[in-house]
């Protein structure tokens, strides 16, 4: 497939009647409730006040411009701000009711139901095979080691072109290849959610296009938050869309808010905020 | 297509007629003698080396590296008792500091508290800049007498019975009293470049093994270590060059000797402690020829472990692009 062919496709893929309708979010189930979050460095917000829910076995995208706090807001999900020394964060952020981010619950055990794919493809120095093992290892799956790194590749559609050098370097791999590793990695360890932070924005077309279809299959098992600067690949994958957008303060402050947040559909269509609207037709800043 | 003949407007040079100015023609010559002249050094020291040490030489041979006789009065000669010191003080002293700096490496980058990393930082490396004539002194005086009378008594109480720990020594020196002394000396150069690789291990790659649901100890043995490896094997190679030629603090507290034997709280000397502690005294044309040939064979030894370090980061390095980028900055430090 050349690479003008995908980009061909890619559009058309946007009203795909593929995507089936959502039920009423009543019967939906929570993963996440969110409440009232703010997050902060050095005492300055980088969000605030965002609540929302994050519903099941659903691929939940967060669009917005740069700056608006996307990645702060996932990488609030899995307790991973806690490795910046001026990361500070007020409400809460209940995951299946319990409070995440209470002072007795371990991050660690927190990771381990909350998996996360990162902008850059970040696999280990290690071997094609050591790189899905290692999780799986530590978080003790160790019965059918060889059975399971191979469900990982497969379900991450990367086993047909790996099989033949599991022991070669992980970073002799293309970069689509990589991040595809990267996704086989997180839910070898059979995670709940799984957190996406930009994980297409280095890679091109073609190789976007499969970790889309990834996540289109994968849903059932997972559910999955994914961020994105790209309005059409939210359109694409997601069911669920929340817009962030930045809010001005009175000294020349800058703070992420939540904007709008409903099924894609509507969110693209009939948007109900004229800041969405304005950023989804692209007529934003 | 057009033309590809560039126009020549008036007063723009053609692109043809190549040539070189003479900033760049300076620089370049500057530059050239430099590096050739590093080059002539060690050949030239190399040369006086083996000229001067040519009567010892064409006397004993190669013979003298295992030979243990050293008698100025009988005027015989052999280096045996002082490679077998060297090796000892310096593997000891690596065995010892290896671990040590890599932990501090560990607990400066990773574990300690934010507040505490810089201070302690300026600490470790405030213990490489004292100079190795005041670590000789502080080992007479403090650090020998200590060991002496602590230390070994307790050492060999527990362990004597394994050879390396007999029966304590009775003075300040002891090859015991140098390995610690080396101990100290390479311990803040291992771990400061043991630091520095460790913060140049991208940040992608640590959250990637943490989000995995890793601890941290996990992290640091699955993508810390394996990164940073190749530096890791070249620094330690390097703090055990710095040891082998170590001879100030050496001299001032291995206590002299040329038994060869395994008790740790002996006597002793290494190659670069006998050269200085013997070098002014020697009376005889053979003994000077000799200990300028102990100093041709430190000369190759350290060579060795130089082009050792070089090697192994080569090989960590390969298909490894950061190792080798860190491994370069190892390499320039040293």
């Amino acid at each position: 497939m050349s690479t003008t062919e995908s980009v061909t496709i890619a559009p058309m893929r946007i009203d795909a009647p593929q995507r089936q309708t959502l039920p009423p979010r009543e019967r939906l189930e929570q993963v996440f409730d969110i409440d009232e979050l703010t997050a902060r460095y050095g005492g300055r917000p980088a969000i605030k006040s965002v609540s929302l829910d994050i519903y099941k076995n659903l691929v939940t995208a967060i669009i917005g411009p740069s700056g608006c706090g996307k990645s702060t807001f996932v990488r609030c999900l899995n307790r991973m701000n806690d490795l910046i020394p001026s990361f500070s964060m007020e409400g809460s952020i209940r995951y299946h009711g319990q409070d995440i981010c209470a002072d007795d619950i371990d991050p660690v055990a927190v990771r381990r139901r909350i998996g996360m794919v990162f902008q850059r493809p970040n696999p280990f120095p290690k071997s094609i095979y050591d790189n899905i093992a290692f999780g799986l290892k530590v978080n003790g799956m160790k019965d059918n080691l060889d059975g399971r790194v191979e469900a990982a590749l497969t379900k991450a559609a990367l086993w047909d072109e790996v099989k033949d050098r599991l022991k070669e370097s992980a970073l002799g791999l293309s970069g689509g290849q990589q991040q595809r590793l990267c996704i086989a990695r997180a839910i070898a360890v059979e995670p709940d959610v799984v957190l996406l932070d930009e994980p297409a924005s280095s890679l091109d077309p073609i190789a976007t296009a499969s970790i889309e279809d990834l996540m289109h299959d994968l849903k059932q098992d997972y559910t999955f938050v994914i961020v994105t600067h790209n309005m059409q690949q939210a359109a694409r994958v997601a069911d669920m869309t929340a817009f962030f957008s930045i809010s001005r303060g009175a000294e020349g402050q800058r703070w992420g808010e939540l904007v709008e947040y409903d099924a894609t559909e509507k969110i693209f269509t009939q948007p109900g905020d004229k800041r969405t609207e304005d950023y989804v037709t692209g007529r934003f800043g | 297509m057009a033309s590809i003949d560039t126009p020549v407007r008036p007063g723009r040079r053609s692109f043809t007629g190549r040539r070189l100015r003479p900033a760049d023609a300076l620089l370049q010559g500057v530059a050239a003698i430099a590096a050739t002249s590093a080059a002539v050094l060690v050949g030239l020291i190399a040369y006086k080396l083996v000229r001067d040490a040519w009567p010892a030489i064409s006397r004993y041979g190669i013979a003298f590296v295992a030979h243990d006789i050293w008698d100025p009065v009988a005027n015989h000669y052999g280096a045996a008792s002082f490679l077998f010191g060297t090796v000892l003080t310096s593997v000891f002293a690596l065995a010892i500091a290896g671990p040590l700096a890599i932990a501090i490496a560990l607990y400066l980058t990773e574990l300690a508290p934010r507040a505490l990393r810089g201070p302690v930082t300026a600490l470790v490396e405030t213990l490489a800049a004292i100079p190795s004539v005041v670590i000789g002194l502080w080992g007479i005086l403090v650090l020998g007498p200590f060991l002496a009378h602590h230390v070994e008594p307790w050492l060999h109480s527990a362990l004597g019975f394994i050879p390396l720990f007999g029966s304590p020594s009775t003075g300040p020196q002891s090859i015991f009293t140098a390995i610690v002394v080396l101990t100290i000396m390479i311990l803040p150069i291992v771990a400061s470049i043991c630091r520095e690789l460790f913060l140049s291990v991208p940040r992608e790659l640590k959250e990637g093994a943490l989000a995995l649901g890793t601890t941290r100890w996990e992290m640091i043995r699955a993508v810390v270590f394996p990164y940073a490896r190749g530096g890791i094997a070249a620094a330690l190679i390097l703090g055990f060059g710095r040891a082998i030629g170590e001879a100030i603090a050496v001299t001032q507290v291995v206590g002299g000797g040329t038994i060869i034997q395994a008790n740790l709280f002996s006597g002793g000397d290494t190659l670069a402690s006998k050269i200085a502690a013997s070098y002014q005294g020697a009376d005889s044309n053979i003994q000077v020829a000799a200990l300028i040939y102990l100093g041709l064979i430190l000369l190759v030894f350290s060579l060795v472990v130089n082009l050792l370090a070089q090697w192994v980061v080569r090989q960590f390095g390969r298909g490894q692009g950061a190792v080798s980028r860190a491994s370069a900055r190892v390499g320039a430090t040293a």
